[in-house]
């Protein structure tokens, strides 16, 4: 059974029928009279020599099958058959899942751990190795959970080390199936304090990251103390729903530390962290759908975006499901009615396609990739005031852009940022700040449509006039100012009033009304998209049903150039 | 023999007079100087448009289709000559719309109106309309609609004709006593049946005298309520009936001949699916009775045009009745049309433009057999409901002088909820009646459609049924055998058999699937990254494994689906050894080997075959559709797709508001209640909106975070609240009473 096996593997995997099929006009039989660099046949296959090697090399590969078949077991059935009840796949299922259907993947260091440690350490508890995923080459680390609870031994943060080490030098994007208890702690001395111990996963993922190398985890399982940053650090982070956490301390060590008692899933599930604390960036419902999201951030990576514009083929690309021309029933002329900017979105983008980065947290501000007429783009549209996590959100939006070189569009329909006691004392301003510096540094083309409203810092965060965006267009419902009518008028009769009293002067309440009718006429004019477009703060007013077509064109003109590489200030944490 | 083949050569044809320069704009006389018909608007749809389209393209005369929105981009649209819009996709607003549709013909310059079946084509203020206008009614005079319109009125005339009527009562005298004395006279069992309306609404069969009357009483409530008139008719109820009909032709002339019957017998929902022609196990005496019966009866309403004459035939005593005529060309008509080789819309056309019959009723050909199966799109475990939705699949079998496909559809297409899901006719002819039937059950295993719930199976069942094969036909066929038409689920040992096929079916379809995609996903691959997708895929060591998790629609066990995990070894070139968990299967070694796009050809064993698969995406699902041999399955599999997405939009409960009991939502910012849409004490469902916050100049509508009852409704229209205050809570509804 086993030799059938090597037969099959060692026959299909010949060199021949491998370039016979990627190049087809490769000859099939080498022409040994003409060519002089073929090397001659002198294998003398009837010698002793070649039988006895062979046989002796058989059994060894026998041998070797024999130990793969072992590691392929994992931890055991037991621990299989536990973690298969949790609606957990292996490891290495998970990869097959992952890579693009019918693919190769090309593991490493299977027996790593091979008769190392007292006890057996199947494959070293990690699976690393490279395989396509939507065409893109990826280095897959993997935690088996069925290995020691999957957590990491020496042996296992070397495998991971050096799995990172193959990524950083082929500049190949990581995926990090995370589902380990953190380090091995009877082993602490071997896995923590040393240069090529467990911290250098994470400076790893940081300078891999800084190089432009995507760094993407998948939370399947646990994530416990250390292992919590490799979501952490990590460039874009899925969850799956029950099974994936991250803490730094799990429920028994908060206890004992805090008294709190918490669940695991309140502590550091799927939900507090797509939703809460912005850890994670993707929720997923099971295990299948958090691998369907790895594929798909890959997909969205755009890494062939790094050579600019030209290669793209513009004529595979889906019309939007829904009339672009249903933009026009969609925006309000009354500001004040909220729409779901995704509406807009929907009949912008091929296909009506659109993988949203971190749906859930920080729910004002939608971001996400899509493409128009075939070209990437990463959108940021307003759905409501900013709090500082809509603004948080968006930073590390356009920063994920900016890395990428996929050009930004902003759909504003926004009124300002969160104002009040609560909003000041927890750093609106701060986090405003972050959104700001990123859209003012970020070096992708950027293209600004003025949908709705444009208020106040809310225009300067989402990429305003003074932000230089390559492009900036008006719908025609489209209002720009300082601050809204009503509200300018509110504070400069609150100022005049104040200098009458000083001064002496009684103040009718017809003359204030008066006074703050005026202001509002003032900005209500001043606000016009026609006020704006007269002046030239935008390059123009557009038919909402022309906004796809615009941008289309727009994103065209701007990816001429060779990209560059974004450097940004200091962002005030 | 082809049925366009045997034309009748006729007298030689007036030559168009001239031509017009603006013929589309314009409506004269001078096309119609040459008496004959130039351009025919079709006032119809779907596969009866795209048939008449056909015709009138092969006689030179010009086409206009029309529309609804929702058939903007169909068939028949595109293959008329010129199309216009009637209105939206209900069909009372557009296909029903006799003005507008006049409208259209007098845009178009057409001169001719034909109506297909339904719709307009049996009413008679519509053939009346086209006449005041002064267009050609392709059909019968309006007369002859209206009386053979009311079931009543029809068989008194039929009575007086001498056209054999079933016994029973058709009076205006409706008092319950005098029913009850006629129902006696007539014999039990007998059946209640408004006058008006049709489709089995009101209708009532009633056993013995003792049932009569609330039988009675409540036709009359359902008929008052569907047609609003409740005049009731009696009739005797045939036990065993057949449905047999004639086809009948008459010209302007007052001749009227028979085209020979079909027999339509097998119904389900008192709707026709499989028809055919001559009728089987019936004697050229009785034919000849049956003919001539339908002749007088067209007679007797000055018909001319395309006619059909039911008639109910009783099998226990061989007699016949007279039960409606239906006044139009019926979705059938093509088997007639294979047995005699005439074009019956040529026929139409013909008579309409004032000529004669072209054959005389001793000339009438009577050849072969043909059959028609309609193919719906319906969901037949769920007892023939309509079904909706894309025709990801689409394809018919090819068509010969013997196989006809009448469809109005392609793939890509949606069988939408306003109108008839049939998706296509399948009409085949043999020399003899076995012949035509083996034609038919190959044509059916191999008809593929693939999106949508369709009845070809359950087609394949009954055309492979014993009885049928025999001709043991009648209207409840498939009551009478629904045992063999439908598995019984309690039936261990013939579920067990059907679940095996099914598994074999899984393991070839998850083969071909794999085999496709390796040629999809290598295509276009650039450089050296092709060497990443060879067959088999390589792994170091071990041979590449993958786990397809397919689950089986078991269509015979009320839409119930069964889990096969599908095991693939890959073994390149082609070659894959195929597992079934959990089952007893043993592994399938298969070779497959890619024709082209959906086919396949699989070895098995040493014996080949040839295999279609269909994959599409549906409800977050794939969706892979098998046929090899004469079977057919369906099998879904969970991607990982996006699921159904957790609406954020929802006020979930603050976590800081921990502190308020569960189901308390707060104001999620500072703001002004501007309107609260509910009352407190209110049912409210999940996601409904129960209050609007106007905050920095935008309104937030706060909406329900679970379906309850709204307690604690502290604010009001008006109101300043900051951030934090409790607005509501929602309390579970009791799900026991309270």
């Amino acid at each position: 059974m086993l030799r059938n096996l090597a037969r099959r593997i060692s026959s299909s995997a010949s060199s021949r029928s491998i370039s016979q099929r990627c190049y087809p006009n490769f000859p099939a039989e080498p022409t040994r009279c003409l060519c002089t660099s073929v090397l001659p046949d002198t294998l003398d296959r009837s010698s002793e020599s070649f039988a006895r090697n062979s046989e002796a090399m058989e059994s060894l590969i026998s041998q070797l099958h024999s130990h793969i078949q072992q590691v392929m077991k994992g931890g055991g059935p037991e621990a299989v058959k536990r973690n298969r009840s949790r609606n957990k796949l292996l490891p290495r299922e998970r990869i097959d899942r992952l890579i693009d259907p019918g693919s190769s993947f090309l593991e490493l260091s299977q027996l790593a751990g091979h008769e190392l440690y007292d006890d057996p350490l199947p494959s070293g508890g990690i699976i690393t190795g490279i395989g396509p995923v939507h065409g893109n080459l990826c280095m897959f680390v993997a935690n088996d959970p069925t290995v020691k609870g999957g957590t990491y031994y020496p042996i296992t943060i070397k495998k991971h080390l050096r799995a990172q080490e193959i990524a950083a030098q082929c500049r190949l994007p990581c995926l990090y199936l995370v589902d380990s208890g953190g380090a091995f702690l009877p082993k602490q001395a071997e896995v923590f304090p040393d240069k090529e111990n467990f911290g250098r996963i994470f400076y790893n993922q940081a300078v891999m990251s800084a190089e432009g190398i995507p760094q993407i985890a998948l939370v399947l399982g646990s994530c416990t103390a250390g292992g919590a940053y490799i979501p952490a650090m990590a460039d874009e982070s899925v969850m799956v729903k029950a099974n994936g956490t991250i803490f730094l301390a799990g429920p028994p060590l908060v206890k004992a530390a805090t008294g709190e008692e918490v669940s695991a899933e309140d502590l550091g599930g799927a939900s507090v962290h797509c939703r809460t604390s912005g850890v994670s960036d993707y929720f997923a419902q099971d295990e299948l759908h958090a691998l369907a999201i790895g594929r798909n951030i890959i997909k969205n990576l755009h890494m062939a975006g790094n050579m600019g514009g030209q290669h793209l083929r513009l004529s595979d690309f889906k019309e939007p499901l829904y009339d672009v021309a249903e933009l026009r029933g969609i925006a309000p002329t009354d500001l004040k009615q909220s729409f779901d900017i995704r509406s807009v979105i929907s009949r912008i983008v091929d296909g009506s396609e659109f993988d949203e980065f971190k749906k859930l947290y920080g729910t004002t501000l939608v971001t996400g990739f899509a493409r128009i007429f075939g070209q990437p783009v990463g959108i940021i549209g307003n759905n409501g005031i900013l709090f500082n996590e809509s603004a948080l959100k968006g930073a590390h939006f356009i920063e994920l852009c900016a890395q990428r070189n996929i050009p930004l569009i902003f759909l504003q329909n926004i009124t300002g940022f969160m104002v009040g006691s609560k909003s000041e004392a927890n750093g609106i301003a701060k986090s405003g700040a972050k959104m700001v510096m990123a859209v003012s540094c970020a070096k992708v083309p950027k293209i600004t449509v003025v949908v709705g409203g444009s208020f106040g810092a809310g225009n300067y965060a989402m990429c305003g006039r003074a932000y230089s965006p390559n492009f900036m267009f008006f719908w025609p419902n489209a209002r720009i100012s300082v601050m809204g009518g009503a509200q300018a008028a509110g504070v400069l009769a609150q100022i005049e009033r104040a200098n009458r009293k000083k001064a002496g002067i009684q103040w009718s309440k017809e003359d204030e009304e008066k006074f703050k009718a005026g202001v509002v006429e003032a900005y209500e004019q001043e606000g016009s998209a026609y006020y704006s477009t007269a002046r030239l703060w935008d390059d123009g007013v557009i038919d909402p049903a022309d906004t796809r077509k615009v941008l289309g064109l727009c994103i065209a003109a701007s990816t001429k150039c060779k990209p560059e590489s974004t450097k940004y200030g200091v962002f005030r944490m | 023999m082809s049925f366009l083949g045997l034309l009748i050569r006729r007298r030689a044809r007036a030559l168009p007079v001239g031509r017009r320069e603006f013929s589309s704009s314009v409506r004269d006389s001078v096309s119609r100087a040459s008496g004959r018909i130039e351009k025919i608007l079709i006032a119809n749809r779907g596969e009866i448009a795209c048939r008449i389209i056909r015709t009138a393209k092969r006689l030179g005369i010009r086409t206009v289709a029309v529309y609804s929105d929702a058939d903007e981009s169909s068939l028949h649209v595109k293959s008329a000559d010129e199309a216009v819009r009637i209105g939206p996709p209900p069909a009372r607003l557009s296909y029903l719309s006799a003005t507008t549709i006049i409208e259209a013909a007098s845009r178009t310059g057409a001169q001719a109106i034909h109506p297909g079946y339904g719709f307009l084509s049996e009413s008679s203020e519509f053939a009346q309309l086209c006449e005041d206008e002064g267009f050609i009614f392709i059909g019968p005079p309006a007369s002859a609609i209206r009386d053979m319109g009311d079931k009543s009125a029809s068989k008194r005339i039929m009575g007086a004709a001498g056209v054999p009527l079933v016994p029973g009562y058709h009076g205006d005298e409706q008092d319950i006593d005098l029913m009850k004395l006629e129902a006696d006279r007539i014999g039990y069992p007998v059946l209640i049946k408004p006058t008006h309306g049709g489709g089995g609404k009101g209708m009532r069969i009633v056993q013995s005298p003792n049932d009569f009357a609330d039988a009675f009483v409540g036709a009359q409530r359902e008929a008052a309520a569907s047609f609003g008139i409740n005049t009731i008719l009696l009739e005797k109820y045939i036990t065993k009936p057949r449905h047999i009909e004639v086809q009948i032709f008459g010209d302007k002339h007052g001749s009227v001949i028979h085209l020979n019957e079909r027999d339509c017998s097998v119904q389900r929902r008192h709707q026709k699916i499989i028809e055919e022609a001559p009728a089987p196990n019936i004697s050229n005496d009785f034919r000849s009775h049956l003919g001539k019966a339908a002749v007088s009866a067209a007679k007797a309403v000055g018909y001319h045009n395309a006619g059909t004459v039911e008639f109910i035939v009783d099998t226990l005593t061989g007699e016949f009745y007279f039960m409606e005529m239906n006044t139009r060309l019926q979705v059938e008509h093509p088997v007639t049309e294979m047995i005699v080789g005439q074009d019956l819309v040529e026929w139409q056309i013909r008579v309409a433009n004032g000529e004669p019959l072209p054959v005389s009723q001793s000339d009438v050909p009577l050849s072969g057999h043909a059959f028609e199966a309609r193919i719906y799109a319906e969901n037949v475990p769920k007892g023939f409901l309509p079904a909706t939705g894309i025709l990801h699949h689409y394809r018919p079998v090819q068509v010969s002088s013997e196989v006809r496909v009448e469809t109005g559809v392609e793939q890509g297409d949606t069988v939408s909820m306003h109108y008839d899901p049939m998706i296509a006719k399948l009409v085949v002819w043999g020399e003899d009646r076995t012949g035509a039937l083996i034609k038919m059950k190959d044509c059916l295993s191999t008809f593929q459609v693939a999106g949508l719930p369709t009845n070809i199976d359950f087609l394949l069942k009954l055309a492979n049924h014993g009885a049928f094969e025999n001709g043991e036909v009648e209207t409840n066929f498939i009551d009478l055998h629904k045992d063999d038409l439908f598995i019984d689920p309690t039936d261990q040992l013939s579920k067990q058999q059907v679940y095996n096929a099914a598994i074999h079916g899984a393991a070839i379809a998850a083969a071909c699937v794999c085999e496709k995609e390796h040629a999809v996903t290598k295509e276009g691959r650039p450089g050296n990254l092709s060497l990443w997708y060879a067959n088999p895929p390589f792994r170091v060591n071990y041979s590449a494994k993958r786990t397809m998790e397919l689950e089986w629609e078991d269509e015979s066990s009320n839409g119930s689906s069964k889990f096969v995990p599908v095991h693939i070894t890959y073994l390149g070139e082609g070659k894959y050894l195929i597992e079934v968990g959990g089952s007893s299967f043993p592994g399938l070694k298969l070779n497959v080997a890619h024709l082209r796009d959906h086919d396949f050809r699989v070895e098995h064993g040493g014996v080949s075959v040839n295999v279609s698969i269909a994959v599409y995406q549906k409800d977050q699902m794939e969706h892979i559709h098998i046929w090899h041999g004469s079977s057919h399955y369906h099998f879904k599999q969970r991607k990982g797709l996006d699921l159904a997405d957790i609406d954020e939009s929802y006020q979930k409960p603050a976590p800081e508001a921990s502190s308020h009991p569960p189901g308390t939502v707060v104001a999620p910012m500072a703001g002004l209640v501007v309107k609260v849409l509910v009352q407190d004490g209110a049912k409210v469902v999940e996601g409904q909106p129960i209050l609007v916050l106007e905050a920095m100049k935008m309104e937030h509508v706060v909406k329900a975070p679970s379906a309850g009852c709204i307690s604690r409704l502290r604010v009001s229209a008006g109101q300043q609240v900051s951030d934090g205050t409790v607005l509501f809570a929602v309390k579970e509804w009791p799900s026991h009473g309270i």
